[in-house]
């Protein structure tokens, strides 16, 4: 007797689903944006004007980006299970892209206040400003154009790892998609439409930060 | 809390089966570099001549590239194709998806490169008698290489951290030997933190390579 597999087509029941996958998908990089550029910030500016903090930091730095995501999504998973408090696939995606968007960011915010002309600050400082107000009013503001474009795609690149982390079982717009084309072996049909979903981020965004980019060139 | 006992010797055991699993993930990634470089070539070109349809098909390649998940690309060629019929093995549905990865940011990465050479300088070496390829050779490309070198050492770091999308269709790459080796013991701290470790060693041989390299090359 030949065994058929029950595939059943795509049906509008299944929307609701696929929606709670891209809302997944929204919150995680919206959360690991906000806490990793927090984190990178005050990371960069320490690893840019603390020598101290440039060695403590770097082990930090150095495996967060040698280190496949994957690995690390399970690392995190696995350790907190380990110690006893099993953490919600959310938080260990959170948790995870947001030390890893700490780094990309601190990249940026160090190379936007390396770019500041340093007779600027000695401009400043000696006009009386304390190194705080020189970092307020003059650094941050000329690093800021620097900054701003590379960390538009920061986060572009951000929203696309989000589909990592699938492997500890969340159910974002990937997975919910996966499990669709399990059940209605619609791979093609399925995948584009997912595929058009990050495409219709993405691709508006990093136009924008192309844009911004040549803005700052030229002037 | 924390009253868990490692238990590393199960680790050692199957480790030659993790090192085995590191060089088919190194195969991988250089296969995709290899094609992605040759494929990124033609498509930087098309990019740069503004209209027809090299242009057209080379954005849309490159634009698709940059703004979708690798994991995205990876299902697209070992499920997506699967449902036209192409069934590759997952070895080759990798290699597929990262060169068109490759390809895509490559691309881009030699345009940059191409442009950062002012006209002005092919022009000079013309009108000082060099044909069009030797002008080419030693006084464009000498200068579009010095620029391209990191931004292309950091792709392939990429492709290498990106091969570990492998293990989830069922590619015995690093992390998918890693996954199958402990599954036996659900030890999956300990294998994972060896894998990690793995990885780490291989992408900082590839930096510190380049890093020699680059002294050598360009005295910088």
């Amino acid at each position: 007797m030949q065994f058929q597999l029950p595939y059943s087509g795509l049906q509008w029941s299944d929307l609701p689903y696929v929606l709670l996958g891209v809302w997944n998908t929204l919150i995680l990089t919206l959360a690991a944006a906000t806490f990793g550029t927090l984190i990178g910030v005050v990371i960069g500016w320490l690893r840019q004007d603390v020598p101290v903090a440039r060695v403590v930091l770097a082990p930090y730095v150095d495996v967060t980006r040698s280190v496949p995501l994957i690995i690390q999504f399970i690392l995190v998973n696995s350790s907190f299970a380990l110690a006893g408090i099993p953490l919600e696939p959310l938080w260990v995606g959170v948790i995870v892209l947001s030390l890893y968007m700490g780094v990309l960011t601190s990249e940026l915010v160090r190379a936007g206040l390396g770019a500041v002309r340093f007779q600027l600050k000695w401009a400043s400082r000696s006009l009386g400003m304390s190194y705080w107000q020189e970092l307020r009013y003059v650094s941050a503001p000329l690093a800021l154009r620097t900054f701003f474009p590379g960390w538009i795609g920061t986060v572009i690149a951000l929203t696309k790892d989000t589909a990592l982390v699938s492997v500890v079982g969340y159910v974002e717009l990937l997975r919910a998609s996966q499990v669709l084309i399990n059940r209605t072996n619609e791979a093609l049909l399925v995948l584009a439409g997912t595929g058009l979903f990050y495409f219709a981020i993405c691709y508006p965004i990093s136009l924008y930060s192309r844009r911004l980019e040549r803005t700052f060139q030229h002037d | 809390m924390f009253n868990y006992t490692f238990y590393w010797s199960i680790v050692w055991e199957k480790f030659p089966e993790l090192l085995q699993g590191a060089r088919i993930t190194l195969e991988v990634t250089i296969l995709s570099m290899i094609f992605g470089t040759a494929l990124a070539l033609p498509l930087s070109l098309w990019r740069r001549a503004r209209e027809g349809v090299g242009h057209a098909f080379a954005t849309g390649w490159v634009e698709l590239a940059r703004n979708t998940p690798a994991l995205f690309q990876v299902y697209m060629v070992y499920f997506g194709l699967g449902s036209l019929h192409i069934h590759l093995p997952s070895y080759f549905a990798m290699v597929a998806a990262l060169t068109f990865n490759n390809a895509g940011y490559l691309a881009e990465t030699f345009r940059g490169g191409l442009n950062s050479v002012p006209p002005q300088q092919l022009s000079a070496a013309r009108s000082l008698g060099m044909s069009a390829f030797s002008a080419y050779a030693y006084v464009v490309f000498p200068q579009v290489f010095q620029v391209v070198f990191f931004p292309y050492v950091n792709q392939l770091n990429w492709a290498l951290l990106n091969s570990s999308l492998g293990m989830i269709i069922g590619l015995r790459e690093l992390t998918g030997a890693t996954q199958a080796a402990q599954s036996e013991s659900f030890r999956t701290f300990e294998f994972f933190i060896v894998a990690a470790c793995i990885y780490y060693v291989m992408a900082k041989a590839i930096e510190t390579l380049a890093q020699l390299a680059s002294w050598r090359l360009f005295g910088r």
